[in-house]
C-alpha cells in the first residue's frame, strides 16, 4: 500500500485520493491507455522460439503419420513421397509467378497487381495457340510468354511510367486494369475452364523407381523449369553487367541514374521480363491445373503470399516462400488430424503470421 | 454569390430529407435494392477510407472482417438458434479482434506492402471460410434474419432502413469526432511522418493497430448489416471481386474525405444494378471509370463536387482564387 501510494504520487497530482476505488481504478486505467499509447509494445516475444517450436512439432506429427505404419507397401510412405511431389511441382508454380512479382518489386516498387491477369493472359493465349490453331506446345509457350512481356511492358509505358515514385497509385492503376483485364479475358475466352494439353514427349506418366510409384512426367519438367530459371536469374542479376545496373538500381535509384546510367530504360526492361515471367507460370499453370476466370486472383494472392513470406525483392526469398507454402498448403490438407482438414488455411495464416511478427519485411526482405 | 449559397443548401437539404424520408417517397424496391445496399457498402467503404485519409493505411482486408462478423453472426444465428442480435453483437466483437490481430501483424507497414499485407490476410480468410463446412462453403448461408423488431427486409424494408441509417450516420460522426481527439491527431501525425512522432514518445504500431481495429469494428458491423437485409451471406460475398469492389466505391467516391465512402457506394449500387442493362461488358466499363479516377481525380467524386464548387463561388465572387486547397491536386495518396 505504501509503495503503491507513493507511486500514486508521483504521477502528479490527480483525484485518487479522495474519490473512490472507481476513480482510483479508471485512473489507473488511463494511465495504462495513456502508456499503451506512448512506448507500450505489441510484439509478440519470444516469438521466434515458438515459431520454431511449432515448426518443430508440426514437421515431428507428420513424419509420425508418415512413418507410423512402417516403410512396406501398405504404409504411407509410398503416399507421402507424392504428396511431397506435388508439393514441388506447386512451389515450381508459385515461383514462377512470384519471381516476376518480386523483380519488379525490387526495382521499382510498383506492386504489379494485375500480375494475376498476365498470368492467366500467357495461359490462355498457350491454350488458343495449341489447341484451336494447332501450334506445337513449345513454340506456344514462347509466343505466351512474350505476348505477356509485351502487354506487361505496354502497361507500364503507358500507365506506369508517369507515376514513378507514386507506389499507392501505380498499385490502385493496376488493380483497375486487372479488373478490364480480367472481364475481357472472360468475353474472349469464356467462363469454362480450359487446360493446355502437355506436349507428346513429356504426357505420360514416368515411374519412380521406388514403391512401383509413377508421376506425371511434365510436373517433374514444371520443377526442372522453375530450378532453371531461378538459376538464369541468379546468374543474370549477380553475373551480368546488367544485373549489376540492376542491383544498383534497387540498392538507389537516383544516384544510380545520376552515374549516368539510363534508369528508365532497365525498368522497362525489368518489367518486360518480370511479365514475361508471369506468361510462362500461366502457360505452365494451364497445363498442369487449368485456366478459368478467378484463377488470376488465386495466383496473385498466392504470389504475394510467397514475396511476403521471402521478402519483397529477394530471388531466394521468392524461392523460399514458395517452397514453405507450397509445402504448408499440401501437407496441412492431408496429414492435419481427421476433421481439421477444412481448416487448412489456418496453417497458412500462421505461416504469414509467424514470419511477419519475426521479420516483417520477409525472411530475406530489407526494410524499404 | 449569396444565391449560390442558399441553393447549395437547399441541394443539401433536399438530399437529406430524401434520404430521411426515403421509404414514404419511394417504392419498396428502391428501399430494399438500392438504399440498404448503398448504406451496408458505405459502411464498409468508409472503415476503408477512415484508414486511407487519416491513417495513410490503404487495406483490402475489410471485406474478409465484413466476412468474419457476418459468417460468424449468421452461422450463430442460423445453425446455434442465438438471438440475431446477439449473434450479431458477438460477430463484431469477432471482427474487432480479428482486426486487431491483422492490424497488430500489418502495422509495421505502410504504403504498399501494407495493402499486400492485408490483401493476403482478407483472401487467406476468404479461402478458410469457403473451405469451412460450417459456413456454408460456396452456397452459403440462407434464411439469415435480423432480430424480430426490425421486421422483414425484403418486403417491409422502412424499420430496418431507419435502424441502418443510424448506424451509418452515428459512425460516420463517431468517426468524424475521433480524428479531432488527441488520438486521432496522433493518428494523422503518424500517417504523416512515423518517424518523428517515434521520437515524440508515440507507439506507431499500437497507434495503427487500433485505429485498425476499429475500422475492422465497422467493417464488421457493415458485414452482420449486410447478412441481416440480403438474408443470406456466403464466402463469396468476401471473395477478391468483392474487395475490389468496396475499393473500387471508395476510390470513386473520393479517399480525401468520409462523404467520399456514401458517394462511391450509392454510385457503384446505382451502376451495378442499372450497368448491366446496358452493357454486358459492365465490369469493363467500371474498371475504366475506376482507372480514370486514379488517373485523372485522385480525389474521386467528392473531389471533382469540391473543385467545381470552389470555381462556382470564385466565378460568383470575382476575387483572387484562394489557394488550391484541393489535397488531390497537389498530393498523391501517401506511399
Amino acid at each position: 500500500m505504501e509503495t503503491r501510494g507513493g507511486r500514486r504520487s508521483t504521477e502528479g497530482e490527480g483525484a485518487p485520493e479522495r474519490g473512490g476505488a472507481w476513480a482510483r481504478w479508471r485512473g489507473r486505467a488511463w494511465a495504462r491507455w495513456r502508456g499503451l499509447l506512448s512506448r507500450g509494445q505489441l510484439a509478440v516475444g519470444r516469438s521466434a522460439s515458438v515459431a520454431g517450436a511449432l515448426a518443430v512439432l508440426s514437421a515431428a506429427w507428420v513424419f509420425y503419420q508418415v512413418f507410423d505404419a512402417g516403410l512396406g507397401e501398405s504404409g504411407n510412405v509410398p503416399n507421402f513421397i507424392i504428396i511431397t511431389l506435388n508439393a514441388l511441382s506447386l512451389a515450381g508454380l508459385f515461383f514462377l509467378a512470384a519471381s516476376g512479382l518480386t523483380l519488379i518489386f525490387g526495382l521499382m516498387r510498383v506492386v504489379n497487381m494485375a500480375h494475376g491477369s498476365l498470368y492467366l493472359l500467357g495461359g490462355y493465349i498457350a491454350w488458343s495457340l495449341t489447341s484451336s490453331l494447332g501450334v506445337n506446345w513449345w513454340v506456344a509457350v514462347i509466343v505466351a510468354t512474350l505476348a505477356a512481356g509485351v502487354f506487361g511492358l505496354a502497361m507500364e509505358e503507358l500507365f506506369l511510367r508517369w507515376n514513378l515514385g507514386q507506389d499507392l497509385r501505380q498499385a490502385l492503376i493496376t488493380i483497375a486494369l486487372s479488373v478490364i483485364l480480367a472481364d475481357q479475358m472472360l468475353n474472349v475466352f469464356g467462363g469454362t475452364a480450359q487446360q493446355v494439353s502437355p506436349p507428346d514427349l513429356l504426357a505420360g506418366p514416368v515411374g519412380l523407381g521406388i514403391y512401383d510409384l509413377s508421376y506425371p512426367a511434365f510436373r517433374l519438367f514444371v520443377v526442372g523449369v522453375a530450378l532453371a530459371v531461378g538459376i538464369a536469374l541468379w546468374f543474370w542479376i549477380q553475373r551480368t553487367r546488367f544485373g549489376m545496373v540492376v542491383r544498383a538500381g534497387i540498392d538507389d535509384g537516383a544516384m544510380t541514374s545520376a552515374l549516368g546510367v539510363n534508369v528508365r530504360a532497365v525498368f522497362a526492361v525489368a518489367f518486360f521480363v518480370g511479365s514475361c515471367l508471369a506468361g510462362l507460370g500461366g502457360a505452365f499453370g494451364g497445363t498442369v491445373l487449368s485456366l478459368a476466370p478467378g484463377q488470376d486472383q488465386v495466383f496473385l494472392v498466392s504470389s504475394i503470399v510467397v514475396v511476403i513470406i521471402g521478402g519483397m525483392g529477394s530471388l531466394a526469398g521468392a524461392a523460399i516462400g514458395a517452397l514453405l507454402l507450397a509445402f504448408v498448403e499440401q501437407y496441412s490438407a492431408v496429414y492435419l488430424p481427421s476433421g481439421f482438414g477444412p481448416y487448412s488455411m489456418v496453417v497458412t495464416f500462421v505461416l504469414v503470421a509467424a514470419v511477419l511478427a519475426l521479420k516483417p519485411t520477409g525472411l530475406f526482405g530489407r526494410p524499404a | 454569390m449569396r444565391a449560390y449559397t442558399t441553393a447549395r443548401w437547399i441541394v443539401l437539404a433536399v438530399i437529406g430529407i430524401m434520404v430521411t424520408l426515403l421509404p414514404e417517397l419511394s417504392p419498396t424496391y428502391v428501399s430494399s435494392s438500392i438504399a440498404l445496399p448503398t448504406l451496408t457498402t458505405g459502411l464498409c467503404a468508409i472503415s476503408l477510407t477512415f484508414l486511407s485519409t487519416y491513417g495513410g493505411l490503404v487495406s483490402l482486408a475489410q471485406t474478409g472482417l465484413f466476412g468474419v462478423a457476418g459468417l460468424l453472426a449468421a452461422s450463430l444465428a442460423v445453425e446455434s438458434h442465438v438471438d440475431p442480435a446477439l449473434a450479431g453483437l458477438i460477430g463484431i466483437a469477432a471482427a474487432a479482434t480479428a482486426g486487431l490481430l491483422f492490424g497488430a501483424l500489418a502495422s509495421s507497414s505502410t504504403g504498399t506492402y501494407f495493402l499486400m499485407i492485408t490483401l493476403a490476410l482478407g483472401e487467406i480468410s476468404y479461402y478458410l471460410f469457403s473451405a469451412v463446412p460450417a459456413f456454408g462453403l460456396h452456397e452459403g448461408i440462407n434464411a439469415v434474419f435480423p432480430p424480430s423488431w426490425l421486421g422483414d427486409p425484403v418486403r417491409h424494408p422502412t424499420a430496418i432502413y431507419y435502424f441502418i441509417l443510424l448506424v451509418a450516420v452515428g459512425f460516420h460522426l463517431l468517426l468524424r469526432y475521433l480524428v479531432r481527439t488527441p488520438f486521432g491527431m496522433a493518428l494523422q501525425g503518424v500517417r504523416d511522418d512515423p518517424e518523428r512522432m517515434t521520437a515524440l514518445g508515440y507507439n506507431v504500431r499500437v497507434h495503427r493497430t487500433l485505429a485498425f481495429a476499429l475500422a475492422a469494428a465497422i467493417a464488421g458491423t457493415a458485414g452482420v448489416l449486410a447478412a441481416w437485409t440480403n438474408t443470406r451471406i456466403s464466402a463469396d460475398s468476401i471473395s477478391l471481386g468483392v474487395t475490389i469492389g468496396v475499393l473500387e466505391a471508395a476510390v470513386i467516391g473520393g479517399m480525401y474525405s468520409l462523404e467520399g465512402a456514401w458517394i462511391g457506394a450509392f454510385t457503384l449500387t446505382v451502376l451495378s444494378i442499372y450497368g448491366p442493362a446496358f452493357t454486358d461488358r459492365y465490369a469493363t466499363v467500371l474498371g475504366i471509370l475506376f482507372l480514370a479516377i486514379v488517373l485523372v481525380s485522385p480525389g474521386g467524386l467528392t473531389g471533382v463536387l469540391t473543385s467545381i464548387d470552389r470555381r462556382v463561388r470564385h466565378a460568383l465572387s470575382n476575387q483572387q482564387l484562394p489557394a488550391l486547397a484541393d489535397r488531390g491536386a497537389s498530393e498523391q495518396p501517401r506511399g
